[in-house]
């Protein structure tokens, strides 16, 4: 069974035909890249499978969105359950203005959770987990709001991390942010993929090639080729797959 | 040779056109900057002016004694006591306090004498025609009442008098801050105690503001975070026409409806009570709560709240985990503005709050505020007198308690946003 699935999915934003008939199944355990020229739907896509979508108004979706094999969008599925099991990493680092601690004890604390040594443990791990544990360890109470961008995105992601969703979408993690920050995501990225299954987007042609296992590009809302990464970046299918990925437009 | 002449000339030309643009420029903008300057130069020195004129006249109160016209109180030399307070004045003529001893004198009981007992002593024969043994016979008569106390006005002081002249301790701001009664016009001496004033004032905007405050925040929640744009656009305007409604005309609603409503839900003699006074009060700071509350939640970041929901957090945590926090000085503004608007209100309080000057015990009471006090006395005030000056020593509280009440806000705002 294919951890996340999307049956002929289409999406609407009042009039406007963002995403088109987009069929797509992801691993278990694998990381997959989404690109494609601005606009072409790659967040509204990511954003399908927490729901995000929702908040907007004037948004309809038809097509299956499944996860686990369940239909997200059905009646009995409770969004707040299902954003529990679906972690997201925003393009904006977008901490609370809160201490460094209390971020990443957020998703817990909405979980009802009020074990004082168990949540010490969660944060701690998470920190580790995000590479960010030995720059903040002395620092938790300080404000997150004083740490650096990169700093930033991976208490983000620690925050994420945080629930131990199954899912983690990612929305160019990595775009604010400097080459080294940029370089320990990735490696981050790379390791996380054991414990979850990764949705990335990203407009570095370099980075999706690095850390990937397949990838999608998206054009004009229409998914035009979905496969491994390798192929994709050697020998696509499609002319327009490859004339983006060579920088021939974009 | 021309040639050259003419190059010069345009050089010359376009050497000067920038600079004259530049110049002109330069003036015009050292002009605004003056003006600018000027009417913030101006706005602030008026503000300190009124401030200024506010506390010299408030504070002016504190030179004046109590005693009524140009009245003396004259006592037997007999008597130990030399001076007298003002709420002395009132028990003696009130016949609260009848023997001298319970205001620090011997054991005599007090004999009241004012210019009308002048028959019970003396015939018109004694007192001469034209009244010219007057002064005399009643310095003599009180010389020899160790208990009495006389008032009357000084021109019929005898000018060797013999008896003594009380001294009258002029109002203290002790007696005037803390003084529980208040007769600005009371004879023969005026008894100027603000504290049932101060404690009517700070009941009533302190209970309307306990109203105002939950219901303003859930109204602004609901319009900020719950309602869709649909309902949003009817709100919104009805919330904010609530605040250009005038302030008789909430006061004329109360007397209606609020007042008649109180008398028989408590079972009360009359309606008109601190109570009524706190509702009218919480409906009229309720607009502009709810205004401002609302701008300060909507200024949460979109992105803030997509982290909380994405998070797994329901609608209602993000909303008090996230937004409210987020927007805490912005309510707290909120909660300024709506006690500001609620202790300097006058008319609709006045109208409502039956204008009891006594302590007040129980919301159920009449009471009266203090900026009532003044819209209702200042009018039959004789200007610069006492009556007048006291009242300006109220404006000075009301300003001391509005400004205390935003040093304090604007420090737990400030407080807040450090978390
Ligand atoms: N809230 C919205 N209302 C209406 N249209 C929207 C909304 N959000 C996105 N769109 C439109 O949907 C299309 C896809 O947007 P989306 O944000 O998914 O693009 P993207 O591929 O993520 O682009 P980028 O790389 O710039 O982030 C765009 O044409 C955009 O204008
Ligand atoms: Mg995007």
């Amino acid at each position: 069974m294919y951890k996340i699935e999307s049956k002929n999915v289409n999406l609407h934003y009042g009039t406007f035909h963002a995403l088109k008939g987009i069929n797509m199944s992801i691993e278990k355990n694998t990381v997959t890249a989404l690109i494609g020229p601005s606009g072409c739907g790659k967040s509204t896509f990511l954003r399908l499978f927490n729901r995000m979508n929702d908040l907007i108004d004037g948004v309809k979706i038809e097509g299956e969105c499944l996860i686990d094999g369940k239909d997200i969008y059905s009646k009995s599925i409770k969004i707040d359950e299902l954003r529990k099991r679906v972690g997201m990493v925003f393009q904006k680092p977008n901490p609370f203005p809160k201490t460094i601690f209390e971020n990443v004890a957020y998703g817990l604390r909405v979980n009802g959770i009020t074990h004082k040594n168990f949540i010490e443990e969660r944060v701690e791990i998470c920190l580790k987990q995000a590479a960010l544990w030995d720059e903040v360890k002395d620092k938790l109470k300080k404000s997150a709001m004083a740490l650096s961008g990169g700093q930033q995105q991976r208490l983000c992601i620690a925050r994420a991390l945080a629930i131990e969703p199954s899912v983690l979408l990612m929305d160019e993690p990595a775009s604010a942010l400097d080459p080294i920050s940029t370089a320990k995501i990735e490696e981050l990225i790379y390791q996380l993929k054991e414990l979850y299954t990764i949705i990335i987007v990203t407009h570095n042609m370099q980075q999706a090639g690095r850390v990937s296992d397949s990838t999608a590009f998206f054009y004009l809302g229409e998914l035009v080729e979905f496969d491994s990464t390798k192929k994709i970046f050697t020998n696509p299918s499609e002319v327009r797959t490859q004339n983006y990925i060579t920088g021939r437009f974009g | 040779m021309q040639i050259k002449a003419a190059f010069d000339d345009a050089a010359f030309i376009n050497l000067i056109k920038p600079l004259h643009l530049s110049v002109i420029k330069k003036i015009i903008n050292k002009t605004i900057e003056g003006l600018l300057m000027l009417s913030s130069t101006i706005t602030t020195l008026t503000v300190l002016l009124i401030v200024l004129f506010l506390f010299k006249e408030g504070l002016s109160v504190f030179k004046e004694s109590p005693l009524e016209g140009e009245n003396v109180i004259v006592l037997s030399n007999q008597n130990k006591i030399t001076h007298l307070s003002s709420i002395d004045i009132k028990k003696i003529f009130d016949q609260e306090t009848t023997n001298w001893k319970l205001i620090g004198g011997a054991n005599d009981s007090i004999l009241l004498f004012t210019i009308n007992d002048l028959s019970n002593y003396f015939s018109e024969e004694e007192l001469g025609p034209n009244f010219e043994f007057l002064p005399q016979k009643m310095d003599s008569l009180i010389e020899a009442n160790p208990g009495m106390i006389a008032i009357f006005s000084k021109k019929y002081l005898d000018k060797n008098h013999k008896s003594k002249i009380a001294s009258i301790d002029n109002i203290s701001p002790k007696s005037f801050l803390l003084g529980k009664e208040w007769f600005p016009t009371a004879s023969p001496a005026v008894q100027l105690g603000v504290l049932p004033l101060i404690l009517g004032t700070l009941y009533v905007s302190i209970v309307a503001i306990l109203i105002a405050l939950p219901i303003g925040l859930a109204t602004a929640i609901y319009i900020a975070e719950v309602a869709n744009p649909r309902i949003r656009a009817i709100y919104k305007p009805v919330i904010e026409l609530l605040a250009g409604i005038p302030s008789v005309v909430y006061g004329f609603f109360g007397l209606i409806v609020i007042v008649p409503l109180i008398q028989k839900i408590f079972d009360l003699p009359v309606g008109e009570t601190g109570l009524a006074g706190a509702i009218i009060l919480a409906i009229m700071a309720l607009p502009t709560i709810i205004t401002v509350t609302e701008d300060a939640l909507r200024n949460t970041p979109r992105s803030m709240k997509e982290a909380s929901l994405a998070l797994g957090a329901t609608q209602w945590q993000t909303i008090y985990k996230v937004v409210i926090p987020y927007s805490a000085s912005g309510i707290s503004a909120a909660a300024i503005l709506g006690i500001g608007r609620a202790i300097g209100e006058t008319m609709a309080v006045l109208m409502v709050t039956g204008n009891a000057a006594v302590m007040p015990h129980s919301l159920l009471e009449p009471l009266r505020t203090i900026p009532a006090t003044i819209a209702a006395e200042l009018g039959e005030a004789p200007a610069n007198g006492i009556h007048y000056k006291a009242l300006f020593g109220l404006g000075c509280i009301l300003f001391i308690i509005t400004m205390f009440i935003n040093i304090w806000v604007e420090a737990i705002s400030k407080k807040r946003i450090k978390h």
